[in-house]
């Protein structure tokens, strides 16, 4: 057989099983990403059935999941959005960063993984899986609940947080000195304050730019208005995902809308391949002594994930039930964990004890955490009759 | 009453009422255009007992069905004065036979003697229809006249 035959067949097998892997996940109301990541040891080096000759495919296929999935995440708020969340609630979202960031650095430095590795655990346990959050708070009908907006705006505060993460993992993967790095963060908070003026300013003109009623103009217009922002950022050294993303933000309104539609089929497709991938580049053998940290974290970083959802519901004036609600919303980690793990091990930054780590706590996470943000409903009620047949007043926690 | 507006980022916008028994009733507009009617817990006011996700004909009719009693209300007190003269609202049934018809062709004003001064639809009030305006099955008609004349027009327009 030769080499394209073989691809062809490899791709087309790993793709069904993806499929089939989606489905059951859908069946059971759960995220479809540690699924991939399950199949990506399976087949991958040192797994059951280990692949050949993808590999090629596979590192571009998950550098565009990569653009896509931070291209989607810009298009999910608009600058409006972004800038009266930053003026709302950054109180929220400076906590959130410290308590949430800090647990995956330590570790990181005990474990003597240096300081390149206490950044990317660190940003690996920073950010919740807005994908996951925003669907388990829609499937449980909590749309119209008071702490909801609250667990949003965090969310929207973790999405700004990483136009700036990014570009510093970004210099520091590349080895660049502290001044580079301070010249990397100075380029990205330039550009970020830059997109969001012209965003307010002149959002409906670069919206109209981009447009298209032709569906497949625009989506040809968008993919390459995106590689191009996206390779233009990576060679300024401000990441490559960055780029995409501030695109993303830059695109507002009704064209937002109409994009997000258009990129979803084709953000799922190489997305799913990235994740693949990097279950792929995951030895399994790793895993197992692992699991216990990875399992020990996740534990940790729950724990301040709650205290964090909590401690801002409770800042909103939300009672009791509906911090616990709010804290467990926001305990989900997923696609953006992996796509920080992803950067770390291409650019050379992550041992593969690192990246075994992160595979396993975002596999607990995402499948956890849903698990927790459902449990806390029962849980929640339960107090609140209890409050309110209380003799004390509710005014406690 | 204080309606409420509070923007949900990357979903869209709930907006709610808190009613005078305390509990919390509105919608939740999502950006693609879906509705929910949410209707908060007693026990938690943060929590929703409800989120019942609407299509916009449902949403509509239901803003129609609320938003009538209060423009019959405003006619009704507007002809105190004049008895003998009332104001009675209509909910146009799926079956009735001037669904999807003109106004001019119900011939109501000479029939019953009593006049449509309003027809409510998708939450917007259409003062004085003309003879031409369309009806539609689950529009909320506002009719005036006398008593018999009222009952003349009810029978008429689920009848013909």
């Amino acid at each position: 057989m030769d080499h394209t035959t073989l691809v062809l067949i490899e791709l087309g097998a790993v793709f069904l099983g993806l499929g089939i892997l989606g489905r059951v996940a859908a069946r059971i109301g759960m995220s479809p990403v540690p699924l991939y990541l399950l199949g990506g040891l399976v087949f991958g080096h040192g797994g059951l059935v280990p692949l050949s000759g993808i590999e090629e495919f596979g590192d571009i296929a998950s550098e565009l999941g990569v653009v896509l999935l931070l291209l989607m995440l810009g298009l999910e708020y608009t600058a409006k959005e972004l800038v009266t969340g930053l003026r709302r609630s950054w109180v929220a979202g400076l906590t959130d960063l410290v308590l949430n960031f800090v647990p995956g650095a330590a570790l990181a430095l005990i474990l003597g993984w240096g300081t390149l590795g206490a950044l990317v655990l660190g940003g690996v346990t920073y950010i919740s899986s807005s994908g996951i959050v925003a669907k388990v708070l829609t499937d449980l009908g909590r749309l119209g609940n008071r702490e909801t907006p609250v667990v949003l705006s965090i969310l929207v505060l973790e999405d700004l947080v990483m136009a700036v993460y990014l570009p510093i993992l970004t210099a520091a993967l590349a080895g660049v000195s502290f001044l580079g790095g301070l010249r990397a963060v100075g380029v990205a908070l330039l550009a970020v304050t830059a997109v969001l003026l012209l965003a307010l300013r002149f959002g409906p003109q670069i919206s109209r730019l981009i447009h298209s009623p032709d569906q497949e103009n625009f989506l040809l217009k968008l993919i390459g208005a995106a590689l191009l922002v996206a390779g233009v950022a990576a060679a300024l050294q401000v990441s490559a995902a960055v780029g995409a993303f501030l695109l993303g933000i830059a695109i507002s309104g009704s064209t937002a809308h109409s994009a997000a539609k258009v990129l979803a089929p084709l953000r799922d497709l190489f997305a799913a391949m990235f994740f693949v991938v990097f279950g792929i580049n995951t030895d399994p053998s790793t895993i197992p002594p692992v699991f216990l940290l990875a399992l020990a974290l996740a534990a940790l970083t729950s724990a301040t994930k709650v205290a964090t959802g909590a401690w801002a519901a409770r800042r909103a004036g939300i009672g009791l039930p509906g911090r616990i609600r709010a804290g467990t919303a926001l305990i989900a980690r997923g696609e953006f964990s992996i796509v920080i793990a992803g950067l770390a091990v291409a650019g050379g930054g992550a041992s593969p004890e690192l990246a075994a780590l992160a595979t396993t706590y975002v596999m607990l996470l995402a499948v956890l955490g849903p698990v927790a943000t459902r449990a806390a409903e029962p849980l929640a009620r339960a107090l609140a009759s209890h409050l309110r047949h209380s003799p004390r007043p509710a005014g406690i926690g | 009453m204080n309606l409420e507006e509070t923007p949900l980022p990357g979903i869209g916008v709930r907006r709610d009422v808190m009613l005078a028994t305390g509990r919390r009733v509105g919608v939740v507009v999502k950006r693609d255009g879906g509705m929910e009617l949410i209707i908060s817990e007693r026990q938690d006011p943060d929590a929703c007992q409800a989120a019942i996700p609407l299509t916009n004909e449902e949403a509509a009719a239901i803003g129609g069905m609320l938003g009538a009693p209060q423009l019959v209300a405003d006619l009704t007190a507007e002809h105190r004065d004049l008895p003998g003269v009332s104001t009675q609202q209509f909910v146009l049934s799926q079956d009735s036979p001037y669904a999807d018809r003109t106004l001019g062709d119900t011939h109501l004003r000479t029939r019953t003697h009593a006049s449509i001064v309003a027809i409510s639809r998708s939450g917007q009030v259409h003062a004085s229809p003309p003879p031409s305006f369309e009806l539609a099955a689950g529009d909320v008609v506002i009719v005036v006249g006398t008593p018999d004349g009222l009952d003349k027009a009810a029978h008429l327009l689920n009848n013909g």
